[in-house]
């Protein structure tokens, strides 16, 4: 069954990298994924976007269409993409970074960035609390393959604190 | 082994790497800069040489400096880059030195769109460096087959000694999906050619071979050689002669005309009773062929060719299938370019339709299968 997904904020927030994170996971349990990624030329504050597809089909067109799950860090990227979210879809969103959330049936509100400063000491681990996140509202890849995941992808010296960020993200949602 | 996510332009560098590339030498560029980093990473581990250099046009003279010096070579770039490189690149084509350039197409011209997916450097992979010469150009559609073209694109240079372009897109070099890479034992690798006599038996560096290509010494193994891009007799040294101009022209087309069934690689899809067929290359054929299998759901019968090899092109494929169909819609990523080598090799046995897009986004296969249709009610309505 396809899934497809869309991960938006801003560059340096780490939307790529929980992107590729989600997908390896997904492939490390025999699916098939594709993640594919746009972004503006700075490296730093420009639109950031990632999709990821995952089925048990081969993927050809790599591109995301009317997608299941939208996560969005920023008021801009909320604004801009949920609006071809299937209507039975989920946006989860920053709370804090999207003060004013779009008009849309499935909601999830979370203080990703905060939590990330808050219980785990900086906000580059927003990234991390969001995949946490995505986890448990997706259940598209078993918790224990995205720890592998992250555990895998971050450097070896910040594996636990990935891993507090990962827990934190996940238990931030019923 | 089993299956990984990877990037296409990672597959890129692991393929080089397999095919016995030994020495990269580039200037990062988006989006082609994946490949470098991998080079970075892999190289050292066997022994390898990364170089940065200042600039594109020195990247590509190092790489030509080490082939010479007897290793195989990559570099790798975007539009802008490609564009500088051009001198070099004809200098490889004529003092025949193996070289794979890496092209990971983005919006242009000049510094474009640096983010965004394009198709528009074809015909400069073709006749981007001036006088004529030959050339190969394959152009991936996943990230297994970056990673199978690498190895071909090595062999190739090695084989032919010619300057191999390696036509990527950012749809296919940023992608990142599952691939399972073949077991080095089953790679098959071209080495480098040898000189068969010694100086004293008349070794000379550019007589060629019975493949028509030459097996020139590389540097420091103890023949002396000459390379100069002045068109050249046999000893490698400059020629004013009408004969020798002819005759090197020639032969360095004919090295791969002669071996260009072989070289020609189309995937062909859904063609038994095709009535048209959509033509594409790259990431776009992703696309496409989406878009056809929704087309065949309707019962169109529209079939699915993929051109893996773009240069030397495909005519004898296209020119057989143009007898036996109705239409061809060539999809690609620019405001129409191999459109017009499909046209060519039609002969005007078929129709020849365009579809094409350049506003910085990937076609839809919505799109494409809207093309079909239209092409196949304006076929009808001739």
């Amino acid at each position: 069954m396809r899934k497809q997904l869309r991960l938006s904020g801003s560059g340096g927030q780490g939307v790529i990298t929980a992107a590729i994170i989600l997908a390896e996971a997904a492939v490390s349990e025999g699916k098939q994924a594709v993640q594919s990624q746009s972004y503006g030329p700075e490296a730093r504050g420009g639109a950031s976007k990632s999709e990821v597809i995952i089925d048990d089909e081969k993927i050809f067109h790599p591109h995301v269409k009317a997608p299941d799950f939208v996560l969005a860090m920023t008021q801009k990227a909320a604004d801009k993409y949920y609006t071809d979210l299937n209507a039975d879809g989920v946006l989860i969103l920053d709370e804090d970074l999207v003060p004013t959330p779009p008009q849309f049936k499935n909601i999830i509100r979370v203080p990703i960035t905060k939590l990330a400063v808050e219980k785990v000491g900086k906000a580059l681990f927003a990234n991390i609390v969001a995949l946490g996140v995505l986890a448990k509202v997706t259940k598209l890849v078993d918790f224990e393959t995205i720890k592998k995941s992250v555990a895998n992808r971050v450097p070896p010296h910040t594996v636990e604190q990935n891993m507090l960020a990962l827990q934190i993200g996940f238990d931030a949602v019923n | 082994m089993s299956a990984r996510l990877m990037q296409g332009n990672e597959a890129v560098a692991e393929g080089a790497l397999l095919a016995g590339v030994r020495f990269f030498g580039g200037y990062p560029i988006t989006p082609s800069t994946e490949i470098a980093e991998g080079m970075a990473k892999l190289l050292p581990q066997v022994g390898g040489t990364f170089i940065q250099m200042e600039d594109e046009i020195a990247s590509m003279g190092v790489v030509l400096g080490a082939s010479l010096a007897g290793k195989k070579v990559l570099t790798a770039s975007s539009g802008p880059g490609i564009s500088l490189k051009q001198e070099l690149i004809g200098y490889a084509a004529a003092t025949e030195i193996p070289v794979v350039i890496v092209n990971v197409q983005r919006v242009g011209p000049s510094t474009g769109q640096p983010t965004a997916p394009s198709q528009g450097d074809v015909m400069q992979a073709r006749w981007g460096t001036h006088g004529d010469h030959s050339i190969i150009v394959l152009s991936p559609w996943s990230v297994r087959e970056a990673f199978d073209l690498a190895v071909r694109s090595v062999n190739y240079a090695e084989r032919f000694r010619t300057p191999v372009i390696l036509l990527m897109d950012e749809i296919v070099g940023h992608l990142r999906e599952s691939v399972e890479l073949p077991a080095e034992s089953e790679i098959e690798i071209y080495p480098r050619r040898a000189p068969k006599k010694s100086r004293a038996e008349g070794y000379e560096p550019y007589a060629p071979d019975e493949d028509l290509v030459p097996n020139i010494a590389n540097f420091g193994e103890g023949y002396h050689i000459h390379v100069t891009g002045l068109i050249h007799d046999e000893t490698g040294f400059p020629s004013g002669s009408p004969k020798v101009t002819r005759e090197s022209i020639k032969r360095m087309h004919e090295k791969i005309s002669r071996a260009a069934d072989e070289i020609i690689d189309v995937q062909e899809e859904f063609m038994d009773d095709a009535e048209f067929a959509v033509v594409a290359f790259g990431g776009t054929s992703r696309t496409a062929y989406e878009a056809v299998l929704s087309a065949r759901k309707r019962g169109v019968k529209v079939g699915f060719v993929r051109l893996v090899t773009i240069f030397p092109f495909a005519d004898k494929i296209i020119s057989e299938l143009a007898k036996k169909i109705r239409g061809l819609l060539v999809a690609e990523l620019n405001y129409g370019q191999i459109v017009g080598e499909v046209e060519r090799a039609a002969k005007g046995q078929c129709a020849v339709k365009l579809c094409a897009k350049y506003d910085m986004t990937i076609f839809e296969p919505e799109e494409i299968e809207a093309a079909i249709d239209e092409m196949i009610s304006e076929v009808d309505g001739e």
